[in-house]
């Protein structure tokens, strides 16, 4: 709304209330104080996202404030909050909503394409058709569409030691914000222990179970997945390893080695993959994995 | 018995009571998961005609898993009272569902015909109500039940405390626990769900909230949500208080292997309690269920999961329990797509539990990769206390940092009290009134101030 807009209204609203000819003086008060208040300043409002929850306190007046700010920093909850009336306060129920915006946006967007091609692996999907038949059919999201198996076939190098893959699972964020840092870790470490590592690639719509066919395709000894974690409000960007020695179709569950809580502030990606690294070396000395292979 | 009605002339012919009852059910992703949910919306009313035509003897004869077979469905059927079923046996489920609504039928009226239902009809009925029927019939059902106190008086309504921590934190623990009893939550359990299930932690657990309890004189009773025999073993081998003991359940015998229990478990946990515990009793069982879970442990034996569900309370009506929850959201979208389903199955979860004739409570929650958020859990909180709902849950701000999920937060039943104008356990009521923290059942300025329990 204009400044021209909103003298019509102000004039008309005075109007109504017989304020009449002489109550111009008062329109331009009026108009001038409405504009004063939609002015646009310059700043910018502290980023909510940034508040760590441990140290937050919220509550006014406590009778022991300090021993508890103590006591709460040891739990990683929204604990000192606060109320209003028997209601949250407006802050800790923006953090939340913020919070969980990025669990949603994790979950329901999809990995962008073009960031994984920059990290160099090539797109197969698995038998999913979109994020909807993902999520209500992990059946499916356990098995290689006929077009990603042929492709795996042609670009893959054949019975490698070792073959690591990305997918997505529940956290298109894990991977934008782990995998850069996290897979040339992995192969790094690998290459240091002279161990051969196949041709990576990247899962759409992946269940950690589809890595038992992607062993089978791939003959590899050892296949590696990176996927990412069912969101949580403390973090979205959480991705897991899983590792299977020989890992074929139908095989217990038992038999996958699990690294999981990999983000900035769990384990961090570089630390991650050089301990993945040392768990495959360890598994193809011993040809075990999971309840099988005691690290 | 007739599997076969017309709608707009179109012959609808069904092969057995189990396709019926799956046909039925409202659209639930993991009936479709499991491919046993009605292809149209119009096979769907068929199938809900064919069943208003059933009688509740027609159900009773055809339990989801056969007698011989599941020890689940012999501890329903043994429990039935059968002089009380044979006056019930001949009503079709249409005149079973206007029994339940009339202005006639008395709430006793129901908890008397109850013991005469098996989880079949249970859950039969419960597919021919639509969402405020479920809200209508279960407000006319009250269940209590004593531990230490009593919980599901008329004027009631209570929450769990569920102080969870990533690691298990005494300190964090004790911070939760603080702050949730500072707002009103804990009158019906203080309950953790542990990370580390080790005997010696699980009796760490129970032996600090105890400490917590008698230290402040809190009129209420705590659980640490191990596996049964965890829970005996940290009572037995290192003396930890057991007020009440808890187990997730499944509504087959195979369902409940999966969870590592059985019949018998269950009954000894109960004589332990019953016989060593540190309660008044006599309600000494918390049992957790969830649509879903059959289905997920392939026990499902070709059924539903409402009716799977309806089987969870029937086995646990045996043991006579003080709390009884579904957790409804927890099991993601491939059982529960979305806000509307969570809703649906909470409802019929709770009116279920009623009328099978158990203390029943509900997790409204949710996990994030469900199209659900917390409007929607908040929305799902106020049914549940419009159908008179015994407890619901109480994590800080809703957001469960062990479990990764969001429920309702220490907030929620305090605000659900004030708005219906109901109060917690009386004797939690008055402790509140002593902490400063309520006045008249409504939260004063103190509430909320969980460092009043850091005075020297």
């Amino acid at each position: 709304m204009d400044e021209k807009d909103l003298r019509t209204i102000i004039e008309q609203v005075l109007s109504e209330m017989n304020v009449g000819g002489a109550a111009a003086p008062a329109v331009e008060a009026a108009c001038a104080k409405a504009c004063e208040a939609s002015n646009i300043e310059d700043g910018c409002i502290p980023d909510i996202t940034e508040v760590d929850i441990r140290t937050q306190y919220l509550v006014e007046n406590p009778e022991h404030g300090e021993e508890y700010a103590e006591l709460k920093f040891n739990a990683p909850c929204r604990l000192g909050i606060g109320k209003a009336g028997a209601r949250y306060k407006t802050l800790p129920q923006l953090e939340f909503r913020a919070a969980h915006s990025a669990a949603q946006d994790a979950v329901f967007n999809d990995v962008d394409e073009d960031f994984v091609k920059s990290q160099n692996l090539f797109i197969v999907q698995t038998q999913c058709d979109c994020k909807d038949t993902y999520l209500t059919r992990p059946d499916l999201g356990r098995k290689l569409s006929p077009e990603a198996v042929a492709t795996i076939k042609e670009k893959c190098k054949k019975n490698p030691t070792v073959q690591i893959y990305v997918s997505d699972g529940l956290s298109s964020a894990s991977v934008a914000a782990n995998i850069p840092d996290l897979l040339p870790a992995i192969l790094q470490g690998l290459q240091n222990y002279k161990i051969d590592v196949g041709t990576p690639f990247f899962v759409k719509y992946g269940r950690v179970g589809v890595m038992d066919e992607i062993s089978e395709v791939t003959g590899a000894d050892v296949t590696c997945t990176l996927i990412g974690e069912r969101p949580g409000l403390i973090t979205a960007e959480s991705m897991s390893a899983y590792i299977a020695y020989k890992a074929t179709v139908g095989m217990p569950e038992a038999r996958r080695t699990v690294v999981s809580n990999i983000h900035k502030a769990g384990t961090i990606p570089a630390e991650a993959g050089a301990h993945i690294a040392d768990i495959i070396k360890i598994m193809l000395e011993k040809k075990a994995s999971g309840t099988d292979l005691k690290l | 018995m007739i599997l076969k009605t017309k709608l707009f002339g179109h012959v609808y012919e069904f092969k057995s009571v189990c396709e019926v009852m799956a046909k039925a059910n409202e659209e639930k992703s993991g009936d479709k998961l499991a491919g046993i949910a009605a292809e149209t919306a119009e096979e769907r009313v068929a199938a809900k005609v064919v069943l208003s035509h059933l009688t509740l003897n027609d159900l009773r004869n055809n339990p989801a898993v056969p007698y011989e077979e599941d020890e689940v469905t012999r501890v329903i059927q043994d429990d039935i009272n059968e002089t009380i079923f044979n006056e019930y046996k001949n009503m079709t489920v249409a005149e079973f569902r206007e029994w339940l609504l009339s202005e006639k039928t008395t709430p006793d009226m129901i908890r008397h015909a109850s013991r005469g239902l098996t989880s079949e009809c249970v859950a039969g009925v419960c597919k021919l109500m639509s969402n405020l029927d479920l809200i209508y019939a279960a407000k006319k059902i009250r269940v209590e039940a004593h531990c230490n106190t009593t919980i599901g008086k008329d004027g009631t309504f209570s929450s769990r405390l569920q102080p969870n921590h990533t690691t298990d934190d005494p300190k964090g623990i004790v911070a939760s626990v603080m702050e949730g009893l500072s707002l009103g939550c804990g009158d019906a359990v203080i309950g953790i769900n542990p990370v580390d299930d080790s005997v010696e932690s699980v009796a760490r657990l129970l032996k600090m909230l105890n400490e917590f309890k008698n230290k402040w004189e809190v009129p209420t009773q705590c659980s640490v949500l191990a596996h049964i025999t965890t829970q005996v073993e940290a009572a037995e081998k290192f003396g930890a208080p057991l007020d009440m003991v808890f187990q997730s359940i499944a509504g087959s015998q195979k369902g409940n292997e999966a969870f590592g229990v059985t019949v018998q478990m269950i009954q000894d946990g109960r004589d332990m309690v019953l016989s060593k515990g540190t309660s008044t009793g006599p309600n000494v069982n918390y049992f957790e269920t969830g649509q879903g879970s059959e289905l997920s442990s392939e026990a499902h034996n070709g059924w539903d999961q409402v009716t799977m569900e309806a089987r969870c309370y029937g086995l646990a009506r045996h043991f006579n329990p003080f709390l009884v929850n579904t957790v409804v959201g927890f099991i993601g979208p491939e059982y529960l797509y979305d806000s509307k389903q969570v809703t649906r199955a909470g409802l019929e979860d709770h009116f279920m539990g009623k009328l099978t004739g158990i203390s029943m409570g509900c997790d409204a929650c949710y996990t994030n990769h469900m199209k659900a958020d917390q409007n929607d859990i908040e929305n799902l909180a106020t049914l549940l206390v419009a159908a008179g709902c015994n407890y619901v849950m109480g994590v800080p701000q809703g957001d469960d940092c062990m479990l990764m999920y969001q429920c309702t937060g220490f907030h929620e039943a305090a605000g659900l009290r004030e708005i219906f104008g109901l109060r917690p356990i009386k004797e939690f009521d008055a402790w509140m009134e002593k902490m400063g923290f309520s006045e008249n059942g409504k939260l004063t300025p103190k509430a909320g101030d969980a460092s009043v329990f850091l005075a020297k």
